[in-house]
């Protein structure tokens, strides 16, 4: 059975200010979908929101996946259930090994049922699996001894986001701008990265700004996000219009949702 | 016990108590009289106020060292276990009982390559010219302060390792220092003479035998690094949480010597250590390690001093310190340097990690700096565990749990790395595994390695 993600009238508030007024959007496994917008407009609010970042409060609306609402879920469950969030900005976790890490999420992942203290999947195995993952990423194998993140370069820690994501295998991946503040060759990694992990058994959402990692995953869904909530949805020619043209023409289309935006511009001023 | 004692029979060690100590001492002449030269110095020194910078944050109120009493004689063996006792290999070991030496092995392999290992007192008395030049003159003076005076007044037990010129000891040797009577008080001494060119590691713990009684440990710990000699020296201070800790503690470095020294604090109701650090030849170098992690009610206080006294020295200290609910932390470093000590480079650091809203930690760093063309460098940091770091773990499938104790263990990581001792990491790991309410979870620093191979 093909897993669904289904997002329903989501409405999400930081703190007192609300950002995301109604958000609906369902992800299939196996499918890409591409989410743009403007600076401002909610993108990252509904990938902390997805991922159960508890600064993002859900005030309406439901999370589900199959069926299985999990808007009240912990971060950690959603994990376990096959959600996964390529964060914009990695976190610094001193003192924390890669390998480390990895084997207690990947065990937890694979084994959702597994209390702390219990054991861990094989060393021998897993190490073999994450020096082969870290080949075909590219990466040395000697970050699986450095500590997660620490000292990395931008564009190592996106790697580093890309070497989880192969680890885990999530059923649903949200990638939130993982191709910004790279250089072109490291867009060209993460980008040819991800087309070979996903396919039939995950499903998609790229938040981006940039074309190169659309180019290797093709989206078959594109959304545009204005004001808190997804005005379009069209395939991979809207993604090519908006970095040809921007949102001009978008906020012409929407002009409530565009005065939204200029309104919450304003308040933030 | 306030900063000022104003009744020094509250101290409950009165002229009545040390005499009635001496006459159940067999020992040498010499000896005694320098005990009575001490304990007319703690008398002298009960009346004058303890130092305010190194003792004004720490209330000595509750304690009542009436209710400790060195024991007459040695109580009967038991077995305390011991974290590091088990998990290698030893050159040789010595356990300490209540203030008595109760197991001694290894002395004689090693006194056949001229080391002297075993009990203090004993070695003091047959190595008297040797020795008596070291003991409480070279690193820690009787008349420090009240717990120095007090303690070379009382010391009982201890031990001895003088390693000769260019021995190089291979293998670790170990020390045990246990309670195992309540209201004991125990004086125990370390001296440690490593002479030129020569290479030792002590690793010394405490442990109490039953975790509701009440000791008191009133402690001291020389280190002698000759020239060009290297030792490294562990203490594990893992009393129980009714106990209390009292100990001036002082290495000396000579030129181009080098001393590794790490103190760790986990157990005690209430701990001082005073801490000197004195590099007293050219180009002589110490690096300082400190992992507190306190729970409860437990109090820990450190003072802590790098004497640069000679040119081109270096001292590199490390504090981390995690807190648990009450518990109170206190580090107060200085790094001193002296006029000829030019081109020196002095670091000091201390960083804390609150796991409650009521622990409280406070770190002091200074320093005082006569040379002109020095480096001298220090920082204190206090904080939380990062919600964000905890949100990034459990985004990986990794629970709340699990994540704080990843990123505490992480936190205290940073200054295993500077520990190379393979026993001593993993002793703290798992120790601090333990604290954390882990039994079970396996030891990721020791299947890492091993699978390494």
């Amino acid at each position: 059975m093909s897993s669904v993600l289904k997002v329903s009238d989501l409405h999400v508030s930081v703190g007192e200010t609300p950002i995301l007024k109604g958000v609906n959007l369902e992800i299939g496994q196996g499918e890409i979908h591409a989410l743009m917008g403007p600076n401002g407009s909610g993108k990252s609010t509904l990938a902390y929101a997805l991922a159960g970042h508890p600064n993002y409060s859900v005030t309406g609306g439901t999370i589900e996946v199959d069926g299985v609402n999990i808007t009240e879920m912990e971060a950690d469950e959603r994990a376990r259930l096959g959600m996964f969030l390529a964060f914009q900005y990695p976190v610094v976790i001193p003192g924390v090994k890669v390998a480390d890490f990895l084997r207690h999420a990947v065990t937890n992942v694979r084994n959702p049922d597994r209390k702390e203290g219990e054991g861990l999947i094989g060393m021998r195995e897993f190490r073999k699996e994450l020096r082969s993952r870290m080949t075909e990423l590219g990466m040395d194998h000697e970050f699986a001894r450095r500590y997660l993140n620490d000292g990395f370069s931008g564009g190592e820690k996106k790697r580093m986001e890309i070497l989880q994501l192969a680890m885990l295998q999530p059923r649903f991946a949200i990638l939130d701008e993982t191709d910004s503040g790279l250089d072109s060759d490291a867009v060209r990694v993460v980008s040819e990265g991800l087309a070979r992990l996903s396919g039939p058994q995950m499903g998609v959402l790229i938040i981006t700004h940039h074309e190169r990692l659309l180019e290797f995953n093709t989206p078959q869904f594109t959304h545009v996000m204005l004001g808190g909530r997804i005005v379009e949805t069209g395939d991979a020619a809207l993604a090519n219009e908006l970095h040809s043209n921007g949102y001009a023409e978008v906020r012409k289309r929407h002009p409530q949702a565009a005065a939204e935006e200029a309104a919450a511009e304003e308040a933030l001023a | 016990m306030s900063l000022v004692t104003r009744d020094p029979g509250r101290t409950g060690f009165s002229v009545e108590v040390f005499e009635q100590f001496l006459a159940g001492r067999q020992e040498a002449d010499w000896i005694t009289e320098a005990r009575r030269l001490a304990f007319a110095e703690y008398e002298r020194l009960l009346s004058i106020e303890l130092s305010p910078e190194e003792f004004k944050r720490l209330d000595l109120r509750p304690f009542n060292a009436s209710r400790f009493r060195p024991l007459p004689e040695q109580s009967q063996q038991s077995s305390v276990s011991a974290l590091m006792g088990d998990h290698t290999e030893y050159g040789g070991r010595i356990v300490h009982q209540d203030g008595y030496v109760s197991q001694l092995s290894g002395s004689d392999t090693l006194s056949e390559r001229g080391v002297l290992f075993g009990d203090l007192q004993q070695m003091l008395e047959s190595h008297r010219d040797l020795l008596e030049p070291f003991f409480m003159r070279r690193a820690v003076a009787p008349d420090a302060d009240r717990f120095a005076a007090w303690h070379a007044a009382f010391w009982t037990g201890g031990t001895l390792l003088y390693v000769p010129r260019g021995v190089e000891l291979e293998l670790p040797i170990h020390s045990l220092i246990t309670h195992t009577q309540d209201g004991v008080a125990e004086f125990s001494h370390t001296l440690i003479i490593v002479d030129e060119g020569a290479r030792a590691t002590l690793l010394e713990e405490t442990a109490s035998a039953e975790a509701g009684s009440a000791g008191l440990h009133v402690g001291c710990v020389e280190l002698i690094v000759e020239r060009d000699a290297h030792l490294r020296y562990v203490q594990l201070q893992n009393w129980n949480q009714n106990s209390w800790h009292f100990a001036h503690q002082a290495g000396v470095v000579e030129n181009n010597g080098s001393l590794q020294w790490t103190v760790v604090g986990l157990g005690s109701k209430v701990s001082h250590i005073h801490q000197d650090i004195n590099l007293a030849g050219r180009a002589a170098t110490a690096e300082v390690n400190g992992v507190t992690f306190t729970s409860g009610r437990q109090k820990l206080s450190y003072y802590t001093q790098q004497n640069h006294q000679q040119q081109g020295t270096h001292s590199d200290l490390l504090y981390r310190e995690v807190l648990r609910d009450d518990s109170r932390v206190i580090w107060r470093g200085m790094i001193k340097v002296d006029l000829p000590a030019q081109q020196t480079d002095g670091y000091q650091r201390s960083d804390a990690l609150m796991l409650s809203e009521t622990a409280r930690c406070d770190s002091i760093p200074g320093l005082e700096i006569e040379a002109d063309d020095v480096r001298c460098t220090h920082g204190a940091t206090t904080g939380r565990v990062d919600q964000d770091q905890i949100l990034y773990c459990m985004s990986r499938g990794i629970t709340r749990n699990e994540a704080m104790h990843m990123i505490v263990e992480g936190f205290f990581q940073q200054v295993y790395d500077r520990i190379p001792i393979p026993v001593v990491r993993e002793t703290l790991s798992r120790t601090v595994q333990k604290k954390l309410g882990i039994e079970t979870m396996e030891s990721r620093l020791i299947s890492d390695d091993e699978d390494e191979n």
